[in-house]
C-alpha cells in the first residue's frame, strides 16, 4: 500500500530524512517511532505530497507522490501534528468544508459526517465552535477529518502527543476501532514507546534521519530479549544475605547476581540469566530448599524504551553521548 | 467547484472575525464623509450661481460622483492589505495549509478561491457606497453610465490590488508582517500616482503606466477604455500567477 524506497529529504542545511526504505502492506497498522527530531514528520510530509522528496521515490497505492499527487491525496487521511481546524468555524460546518474538498460525493456529505462524529465521539459537539473546545475534542475533530472521505490510507502524526492520559486512552481506543474495522492502513508517528507497543502490529524505528529497525513488535521484543533479569526476593535476616546470594550464584543458567537493597527482613536481588537460558524455576526451588521464604519472584521485561535505547545507541554513538555529557554535565541540559 | 468552496470559506471566516465588520465600517465612515462633503460642496455652489442669478452648469457627474470613485480608488488601496493579509499567513501560521495542500485541491484552485472570497468582502464593501450614491437618484437625475463604469473600474482595480495582496501574505507566515508589506506596496503604488502627475520624460510615462491608480482616471471619467481593461486583467493574472509561482517554490525550499 504505501512504498519508499532511498527516501531522502533535505533542508536547507540540514538532512531531516537519509535514505529510508520501507513498505506498509493493506490494513497493517504502522507504529513510526523515533525521538524528536528523528524525521518522521518529515517523512509524513512527503508521503502526503505535503513536501517533495529531495532523492528517493515514495508512493502509496501504487501512485507516486510527485507523479500523481492528486491521486494519492485522494486516497490519504492526514492528521498533522497540530489538528488543523478553523477555531471560527462550527465542528458541522468544519466537515462539511473538509468532506467537500476531499471530494466527498454531495449526497453522501451528510452521513459521512454523522458517522465521522460517531466514530469520533464528537457528536455532542458538533454545533460548537472549534475554538471553544479542548484539546482532546479538537485531536478528535482532526481524526474526524482524516477519515471522513474514508481513505484507504490514515496517516497520523503524534495522535497522542499533548493529551492528558484519560485522552490519550480514548484517541488510542479510536485507532484501534479504526484498524479493527480493517479497511485502514495506517501508520502513526511517536515518540512514546508503549504506545507502539499498545496499538501497532508492526514498528518502524527511525532516529536521526536514518532506519533504524523495522520488525513486528512481538519479534523485536524478544529479539533483544536474549537474556532476562529477574527480580528475587527473600524472606530471611540480613546476616544469611551473602550466603543468599551464593546460592543464587549456583542455579543453572545464571550469569550474575546483583545484591540490592536489604530492609525489613527482605532481601532484594537482581538475577542476569544467560542468554536463552530460563532461569525462574531454577531459581524459585534453590531458595525454597534450603529453607528461606521465597516472597517475591518475576521478570523484569525489557520494556520498548530499552529496546529503543539499545538500538539507537550504537557502541560510537554511546561513547559520543557519555563524552558529551561529562564535558555538558556542570551546565545541566546544554544538549 | 473547489475554488467556490474555499471562497466561502474564507468569506465566513472574515464575518466571523473582527475584519470584514472592521473594514467595512472603516470604509463607510470615510466613504460616507466624502460623500457628505461633495454633496455640500455642489449645494452650496448651486445656491451661490442661483444666488448671483447666473445659471451654472450644474454637473453632478464631475462634482460629486467622479471625485467619489477617485477617493474611493484611493481608500481601497489602503483597506485591502487588511483584507488579504490574513489569506495564507494566518493558515500557515496555524498549520491549517497542511490540510488545504494535502487534500486532492490543485494550488491554482487553493488561489483563486481565497482571492475570490476577498474580492466577495471587497464588493460588499463597495455595496456600502452604492447605498449613498443612490440618494442621488432620490433626489437627481445622474447619469447612470459613468456610475456604472466607476465601480467596473473599482471592481478590477480591487481585483488587481487583491490579486498583489494575496501574494504578500503567502510569502508570510506571519499576517501582520503581509499586512504592513502590503501597506507599504499600496503606499509606493499611491506615491507613483503623484509621481507620474508630473514631467513627461519616458520614465515618467514609464511610472505613469505601472501606477495602478493611474488607470483608474479614465473609469471614474465614465469612459472605457480597452487598455486600461487589459493592464488591470494581467496586473490580476500576474499576481496570481506569482501566489502560484511562491507556492510552489516554497515547497520546494522548504
Ligand atoms: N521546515 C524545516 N526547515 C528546516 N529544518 C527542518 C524543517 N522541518 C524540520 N526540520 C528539521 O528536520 C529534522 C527532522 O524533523 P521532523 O521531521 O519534524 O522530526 P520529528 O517529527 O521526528 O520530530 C529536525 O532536526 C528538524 O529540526
Ligand atoms: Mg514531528
Amino acid at each position: 500500500m504505501i512504498k519508499v524506497e532511498g527516501l531522502t529529504k533535505r533542508y536547507a542545511r540540514k538532512i531531516a530524512v537519509d535514505n529510508i526504505s520501507f513498505e506498509v502492506e493493506k490494513g497493517q497498522i504502522v507504529g513510526f517511532l523515533g525521538p524528536n527530531g528523528a524525521g518522521k514528520t518529515t517523512t509524513m510530509r512527503v508521503l502526503t505530497c505535503f513536501l517533495p522528496p529531495t532523492a528517493g521515490k515514495a508512493s502509496v497505492a501504487g501512485f507516486d507522490v510527485l507523479e500523481q499527487p492528486l491521486e494519492v491525496k485522494r486516497r490519504i487521511g492526514y492528521l498533522p501534528e497540530t489538528p488543523p481546524v478553523y477555531p471560527e468555524m462550527e465542528v458541522q460546518e468544519y466537515l462539511e468544508f473538509v468532506g467537500r474538498i476531499k471530494g466527498v460525493a454531495k449526497d453522501q456529505l451528510a452521513k459521512r459526517i454523522a458517522e465521522v462524529a460517531e466514530a469520533c465521539a464528537i457528536s455532542d459537539v458538533r454545533k460548537t465552535l472549534i475554538g471553544k473546545l479542548s484539546k482532546g475534542y479538537r485531536q478528535r475533530v482532526g481524526l474526524a477529518q482524516a477519515i471522513i472521505h474514508n481513505p484507504d490510507v490514515l496517516i497520523l502524526d503524534e495522535p497522542t502527543a499533548g493529551l492528558d492520559p484519560h485522552q490519550i486512552i480514548e484517541t488510542r481506543d479510536l485507532i484501534k476501532g479504526l484498524a479493527a474495522r480493517g479497511d485502514h492502513t495506517i501508520i502513526l508517528s511517536t515518540h512514546i514507546l508503549p504506545e507502539v507497543e499498545q496499538t501497532c502490529e508492526r514498528v518502524i524505528i527511525i532516529a536521526k534521519g536514518k532506519l533504524v529497525a523495522m520488525d513486528t513488535v512481538a519479534n523485536l521484543t524478544s529479539r533483544l530479549r536474549g537474556a532476562e533479569t529477574v527480580a528475587v526476593e527473600v524472606l530471611a535476616e540480613e546476616s544469611q544475605a551473602a550466603a543468599v546470594q551464593r546460592k543464587l550464584e549456583q542455579v543453572a543458567g545464571v550469569s550474575r547476581v546483583l545484591a540490592n537493597q536489604h530492609r525489613d527482613g527482605k532481601l532484594n536481588f537482581m538475577v542476569e540469566s544467560l542468554e536463552g537460558r530460563t532461569i525462574r524455576p531454577g531459581l524459585a526451588r534453590a531458595v525454597i530448599e534450603s529453607g528461606w521464604n521465597l516472597n517475591e519472584l518475576h521478570a523484569v521485561g525489557l520494556s520498548l524504551e530499552e529496546i529503543f535505547l539499545q538500538l539507537t545507541a550504537s557502541p560510537e554513538n554511546t561513547r559520543q553521548e557519555e563524552a558529551v555529557a561529562a564535558t555538558a554535565a556542570p551546565v545541566g541540559e546544554s544538549r | 467547484m473547489n475554488t467556490f468552496t474555499i471562497a466561502r470559506k474564507e468569506l465566513n471566516s472574515y464575518f466571523r472575525s473582527p475584519i470584514a465588520y472592521g473594514v467595512m465600517a472603516f470604509f463607510a465612515l470615510i466613504a460616507g464623509y466624502f460623500f457628505y462633503v461633495a454633496v455640500v460642496f455642489f449645494v452650496r455652489r448651486g445656491m451661490e450661481s442661483a444666488m448671483m442669478g447666473q445659471s451654472f452648469p450644474m454637473d453632478m457627474g464631475e462634482m460629486i460622483i467622479r471625485p467619489l470613485f477617485s477617493n474611493i480608488s484611493v481608500i481601497g488601496l489602503f483597506l485591502i492589505p487588511m483584507i488579504t493579509m490574513r489569506l495564507f499567513a494566518e493558515e500557515k501560521r496555524t498549520g491549517t495549509i497542511e490540510l488545504l495542500l494535502t487534500s486532492p485541491v490543485s494550488d491554482l484552485e487553493i488561489i483563486l478561491g481565497k482571492w475570490l472570497g476577498a474580492m466577495i468582502l471587497y464588493v460588499a464593501m463597495l455595496a456600502i457606497s452604492a447605498l449613498s450614491l443612490s440618494v442621488l437618484f432620490v433626489y437627481g437625475h445622474p447619469d447612470w453610465k459613468p456610475i456604472l463604469v466607476g465601480y467596473l473600474g473599482l471592481l478590477l482595480q480591487g481585483g488587481c490590488l487583491l490579486a498583489i495582496g494575496t501574494f504578500i501574505s503567502n510569502c508570510t507566515k506571519n499576517q501582520i508582517v503581509a499586512g504592513v508589506a502590503g501597506f507599504a506596496i499600496m503606499l509606493l503604488l499611491w506615491v507613483l500616482d503623484w509621481a507620474s502627475s508630473f514631467g513627461t520624460t519616458v520614465t515618467d510615462r514609464v511610472i505613469s503606466y505601472l501606477s495602478v491608480l493611474q488607470h483608474f482616471d479614465t473609469f471614474s471619467r465614465g469612459v472605457l477604455d480597452s487598455k486600461d481593461i487589459v493592464f488591470y486583467l494581467s496586473v490580476i493574472f500576474v499576481g496570481l500567477f506569482l501566489t502560484a509561482r511562491s507556492m510552489e517554490s516554497l515547497r520546494w525550499r522548504a
